[in-house]
Order: structure tokens, then C-alpha cells, then sequence
């Protein structure tokens, strides 16, 4: 059985190593729109498949760790609002977790549809409650201004989470072994 | 392409002398005291001090100067925007106008726009520096011991030096993989469609991710059995004590973010000055 808040040994390494790939994404591979400064972040895709193997806990850290480092590189602080709300949109991801199966080799239309109805809600929440809302109470930002960017920054990050993390799902799902393939030899 | 933070190089001055411990206080104290007030005397005596700090580190020009243009790209973006959107937002929060000149419509410059802009644009820049001088003087493995002692859970930290120790090491398998593709003929180019494009970077970060898998099954399992995790607590090989030069600078931290916040609350009675009534 999987519990949802457990901290294993292996949530750990995931959560490092997650982090670490996450923020080489955030920085090297990101498509274009054709908007400027607004990109698809592959980085979220990436950090919703490990939200839902790994769990909210591991999800969470991974953008939290994973955007502050790129944020860190990039422009020397840290934008803490967005930072924030990186790391709540993963851990939200995360609560599908118990509730899917891919480590288990299985992943159908349902689990598809599953995922992408906590993505979307998890993105919702995320951009256009919590992000404009710390941007206005840290550092008091135009309200019209900030509620916009995070309009746009919600669609592109829920298209990530959805086109990449699903199709990464149906990757993993496909290489390991289903639950119950092996059968006792009759004697 | 090349990672340029922790590009960590050994020196030996007041700066890089601190434990990582006083550095992550000073960081965090700095950067709250910036991000709470919208008075510009304060943040200017941060950012002055700031820059003084980042002087005494000796941290070559070189390896920070990219990392400056993406910072003045943003600042002058944000500087636009804010205009663009809300031209009148000084003013509403000054509750005067002083008006300086009209550009068209609703596009009026005013001093109170301008004070709140300028203000904004140094809260941004001014933690730049303390942030450089964190992640540059800060030796990597010394910096999860210092989150631990920060407070944060051993694990936490553990996740987090784990971060460090691999990135270098994925950025060298993304360069490994996305020039095997290249060389089969993978465009990442502008000239191949969205879609198309976004086809091609999933056939190099697909490798790149299920490697990484495997690897975290092999470090956990190791892990594992060199018994990590069993006990409350840990030590730390790269931890530094605490010296007289570390209470110095944490005191000093605490003094300027104790005398913002007293100058928002007792001064200015929030969180903005306002010299226009």
C-alpha cells in the first residue's frame, strides 16, 4: 500500500535528483510560444510524473528546490511568490498519488483523465490564487497586472503538466512489469 | 552552456570566511527586511551595504556578469509593464498627484508612480548581490549542514545537497544525449513546427528522465544500506563552527531588518513612506 506522507529513503533521492532535473529543464528546455517571455516549462511535466511516482511530499520539494535553484542561477535571488507557488501547484499534483498505479504497470484512459483533473485544479489553484496573491502581499504588484501573468502562466504550465506528464506516465507505465505477470511454474 | 552557480572556488577573506550557517541567516534576514518595506532610505542602505559585502567577497566580475544582464533584462521589463498596466498605481497608494508630464490617455507620469517604480526596481536589485554572495562564497557541501542547522529536517537538507551533487552530472547527460539525437538529425531549431519541436525535445529529456530513474533506484538503495535515516540526528563532515566574525554578521543582520521593520511600523505606520503630504 502506498501512504501518502511517508518519507522513505527513496522519497529523498527522488526528491534530489528530481530537483536537480527539474531545474536543468526550467533553464535549458523550454519552448517558445511566440509571446514573449512566456515559455511551455517541460520542467512542470517533469515535475508532475514525479509528484504522482514519488507523492505530494517529494512533488512539493522538487519545484520548491528545482525553480529557487534556476531562479538563483538565472537572476541571483529568488522570487519567493512564484517559487512558492511552484512548489504547491507539485505538491497538489501530488495527492493523485495513492491513486495511481503506473509504478505497477498499469495506466489507462481513466488514470489520463484522473491526472489531468488534479493537474488542472492543482495549476488553478496555484497561478491564479496563490501566486498573484503573494505577488500583491510581498511585493505589493498591480493587482491587474499580476493576476494576468498568472492567467497566462496557469494555461501553459497546466498544457505542460498535462501533454508531458501524461505522456511520460504512459512511457513508464509501459516498461514495468504489470502486477500479477508472473506466474507460479505448476509442479 | 554552463552552470555558473556554485561555481565555487576557494578564497580566503571576511566573506568566504563565514560559516554557511551566518551566510543562510543573513540572506534570508536581508532579503525579508527588502521584501517587507516600500521605503526607499532603507532599501537603500541594504543595497549600499549589500554592495560594500559584495566588494569585501572579491567575486570576480566575470563570473556574474551574465547573470546581471538577465537581471537587468527583467528589471526593465517589470519597469515597463508596471507602466503599461497600471500607470496610476503611485497614486493610489500616495494619495496625492504631482503630475510631470502627459504621454497620452490614461499614460500620465506622475512622482508618485515614479517613487513607487524606482522603489520597486531597487527592492529587486538590491537583494541581487546578497544572493550572489550566498551561492558563490558558500561551499556547496557545507550549505546542507547549514540548512540543518537552520532548523530544516536532516532529510530535507540531505534532498537538497543531493541537488548539487547531481546537477553537474545531468547537465553533462542532457549535453551527452541532445547531441546523440542532434547527430541522428533531431532539429531544436526555430525552423521545425511547435509541434514538432516539442516531439523532439521529449526524444532527448525521455532518456535523459528514465535514466535518471534508474539512477535514484541505485543511490537509495545504497543509501539504505549504509543505514541512512535510522537515527534523529546526524553530523556533518563540511560543518564549520560558529566564529566571532559569524555572531558579528548574524547580529548586524538582525539589527537592520529589527530597524526596517521598526521604521515601516513606528515611522512610516506601514508599509510605505510617504514624503508627498
Amino acid at each position: 500500500m502506498k501512504k501518502m506522507f511517508k518519507v522513505s529513503t527513496k522519497t529523498i533521492v527522488a526528491t534530489g535528483l528530481g530537483a536537480a532535473l527539474f531545474a536543468l529543464l526550467f533553464m535549458y528546455v523550454k519552448v517558445p510560444t511566440g509571446i514573449p517571455e512566456t515559455s511551455i516549462q517541460t520542467a512542470y511535466g517533469l515535475g508532475a510524473f514525479f509528484a504522482v511516482l514519488f507523492g505530494p511530499i517529494a512533488g512539493g520539494l522538487i519545484a520548491f528546490i528545482g525553480h529557487a535553484i534556476s531562479d538563483a542561477l538565472q537572476y541571483g535571488s529568488i522570487w519567493w511568490s512564484w517559487v512558492v507557488a511552484s512548489g504547491i501547484s507539485m505538491f497538489l499534483v501530488g495527492l493523485v498519488y495513492t491513486k495511481i498505479r503506473a509504478d505497477e504497470g498499469e495506466f489507462g484512459w481513466k488514470d489520463v483523465l484522473r491526472f489531468n483533473i488534479y493537474q488542472i485544479i492543482a495549476n488553478v489553484i496555484a497561478w491564479i490564487v496563490i501566486a498573484p496573491v503573494l505577488d500583491i502581499v510581498i511585493y505589493s504588484e498591480p493587482a491587474n497586472l499580476v493576476f494576468t501573468q498568472g492567467a497566462v502562466a496557469c494555461l501553459w504550465n497546466a498544457i505542460a503538466s498535462g501533454v508531458i506528464g501524461t505522456l511520460l506516465l504512459f512511457a513508464y507505465a509501459k516498461i514495468r512489469p504489470k502486477k500479477g505477470s508472473l506466474s507460479k511454474e505448476e509442479e | 552552456m554552463k552552470a555558473k552557480l556554485f561555481d565555487y572556488v576557494e578564497r580566503h577573506n571576511a566573506i568566504y570566511n563565514l560559516s554557511g550557517v551566518t551566510k543562510l541567516l543573513c540572506f534570508l534576514l536581508l532579503t525579508a527586511a527588502v521584501m517587507f518595506s516600500y521605503d526607499i532610505r532603507a532599501i537603500v542602505v541594504i543595497m549600499v551595504l549589500s554592495l560594500v559585502f559584495l566588494a569585501m567577497s572579491q567575486i570576480q566580475f566575470r563570473q556574474i556578469k551574465l547573470m546581471l544582464l538577465y537581471v537587468l533584462l527583467f528589471l526593465v521589463l517589470n519597469f515597463i509593464l508596471t507602466f503599461v498596466f497600471s500607470p496610476s498605481y503611485g497614486t493610489q497608494i500616495y494619495g496625492t498627484e504631482h503630475v510631470l508630464f502627459r504621454i497620452f490617455g490614461r499614460y500620465v507620469v506622475t512622482s508618485e508612480q515614479m517613487l513607487y517604480q524606482v522603489t520597486k526596481t531597487l527592492k529587486y536589485a538590491s537583494v541581487v548581490p546578497l544572493g550572489i554572495i550566498f551561492f558563490l562564497s558558500t561551499n556547496p557541501s557545507e550549505l546542507a549542514s547549514s540548512i540543518n542547522r537552520a532548523g530544516v529536517s536532516y532529510k530535507a537538507a540531505f534532498a537538497f545537497s543531493l541537488t548539487l551533487r547531481y546537477f553537474p552530472d545531468l547537465i553533462r547527460d542532457y549535453q551527452d544525449i541532445s547531441a546523440a539525437q542532434q547527430c541522428r538529425g533531431l532539429d531544436l531549431s526555430k525552423k521545425e513546427k511547435l509541434g514538432k519541436r516539442l516531439k523532439n525535445i521529449l526524444n532527448i529529456t525521455i532518456p535523459l528522465i528514465f535514466s535518471t530513474l534508474e539512477r535514484i533506484e541505485t543511490i537509495s538503495n545504497t543509501m539504505d544500506l549504509r543505514g541512512f535515516g535510522k537515527e534523529k540526528k546526524r553530523t556533518w563532515y563540511a560543518a564549520k563552527p560558529l566564529k566571532r566574525n559569524d555572531v558579528f554578521a548574524i547580529s548586524l543582520a538582525l539589527l537592520l531588518f529589527l530597524g526596517t521593520i521598526a521604521l515601516s511600523v513606528f515611522v512610516n505606520h506601514g508599509k510605505f513612506w510617504n514624503p508627498f503630504v
